[in-house]
């Protein structure tokens, strides 16, 4: 029970770890002042979510672990973080077509979150959530201008949009410790979210002008540990200043 | 806040020695950063609440809250930090809005939820400088996560207006 817990408040962890890790790499090369700005806000609203929640499982682990030991320790199979939060930056338009996925996913599970029967979850959910309204909005705006903008833009966009939709199966989708965990009261089955985030996600991309992907072929692993070639280069570099150097400290 | 007892409103006024290390103009409590104070036995037990997850003033915070304490008489000092409920822009003390507006930033407009459409409508915000209200939202993120930026299409400045939450 303990230990599906911690699996389950990991999970989540990781996920907003490493977007937010993707997200930071966009410091200094946002397309303009006021992007690079908001991304990098966005970015350290996923890291601090992520704290919260490492925080936790440490509690919850009870082995003197620290939130660094699980950000900077544990090998890619540990991480249990969705595959949609690993990919590569791209253009500006994979970078917003990833969060904007993610967002509407993030704003669904923390509103069912909030009744979670764990109520540190269901502070941390009514804490995010407040968050990921600014981060939704961001991210459906930018998918609208560039979908409705220019004809390379809005060519761009749907590149995008078709690309990581083959990522968003995982999103909507249960494995046993969702289950197992919904059924304890605490967590939130992500088969639930389904036809809300569809409709959600439909009316922006229809404002846009783009078209709703149909492909039906999704990827999954992320979960389980089982990642993209890229998991383990974000890592390596995210990990080598605390593996190389455990006693620094700020 | 609840009613406090004589040490607690005594410790509550030293706070207001701790300023928002990234705004600050505001104090802990002009904020409602600031939830309680209790003393037991010899402790102080101070309850902050971050005003957003990734609030990198929140260490500097806590460090100030014990600096300040110890240096008043109060060498053993706790500081629990809360998630829930969460921290509002409601909390933010009347004086503190005068204080923020006087700064050059806009404060918050009252937190009211609108749930229509895809996009809850964009609040006017009256400029800090000319008190003209209109202005345009330049971005959703300012120079912190709790500060959007604005410009005002009568004089022209641009300016922060700290946003809703
Ligand atoms: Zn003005």
């Amino acid at each position: 029970m303990t230990n599906d817990l911690l699996k389950y408040v990991l999970r989540r962890a990781d996920s907003e770890l490493v977007l937010g890790h993707r997200m930071s790499e966009w410091c200094g090369h946002g397309p303009e002042l006021e992007e690079d700005i908001a991304l990098i806000n966005i970015s350290l609203d996923h890291l601090g979510q992520s704290r919260s929640l490492y925080q936790y499982a440490a509690a919850v682990d009870g082995e003197a672990k620290t939130e660094d030991h699980y950000a900077f320790q544990r090998n890619e199979r540990d991480f249990g973080n969705f595959l949609i939060c690993e990919l590569p930056n791209g253009h500006y338009g994979n970078t917003i077509a990833r969060s904007f996925f993610y967002d509407v996913h993030s704003l669904l599970f923390y509103e069912r979150l909030v009744h979670s029967a764990d109520k540190t979850l269901a502070a941390i959910a009514e804490k995010s959530l407040k968050e990921v309204k600014y981060h939704f909005r961001h991210s459906a705006e930018w998918v609208i201008r560039l979908g409705d903008g220019t004809e390379e833009s809005h060519a761009k966009m749907q590149e995008a949009i078709d690309e990581i939709w083959t990522y968003t199966g995982e999103l909507l989708t249960d494995d046993e410790l969702d289950i197992e965990m919904n059924k304890q009261g605490i967590g939130v089955l992500n088969s639930s979210l389904k036809d809300a985030w569809y409709n959600k996600v439909e009316a922006v991309l229809n404002e846009a002008t783009l078209k709703i992907p149909e492909g039906a072929y999704f990827q999954t692993g992320g979960k389980s540990g089982i990642h993209t070639e890229h998991l383990g280069y974000l890592l390596a570099e995210m990990q080598y200043l605390p593996r190389q150097h455990p006693e620094a400290t700020w | 806040m609840t009613q406090l007892g004589q040490k607690e409103s005594e410790i509550f006024e030293l706070l207001k020695a701790v300023k928002d290390p990234e705004v600050p103009v505001l104090d802990i409590t002009d904020l409602g950063v600031l939830r309680k104070v209790e003393v037991i036995d010899q402790e102080v037990l101070v309850t902050i609440t971050p005003t957003y997850s990734g609030c990198p003033a929140m260490e500097m915070i806590e460090q100030e809250i014990v600096a300040c304490l110890n240096q008043h008489g109060y060498p053993k000092v706790k500081v629990n930090l809360v998630l829930s409920p969460a921290w509002t822009t409601d909390w933010m003390s009347e004086e503190g809005k005068v204080k923020l507006k006087a700064y050059g930033i806009a404060p918050p407009e009252k937190a009211t939820e609108d749930k229509s459409a895809l996009f809850p409508e964009q609040k006017k915000v009256g400029c800090p400088q000319c008190n003209s209200k209109n202005t345009e939202l330049v971005s959703q993120f300012g120079s912190t996560a709790c500060k959007a930026l604005y410009k005002c299409l009568d004089c022209q400045e641009p300016f922060d207006y700290f946003k809703c939450l």
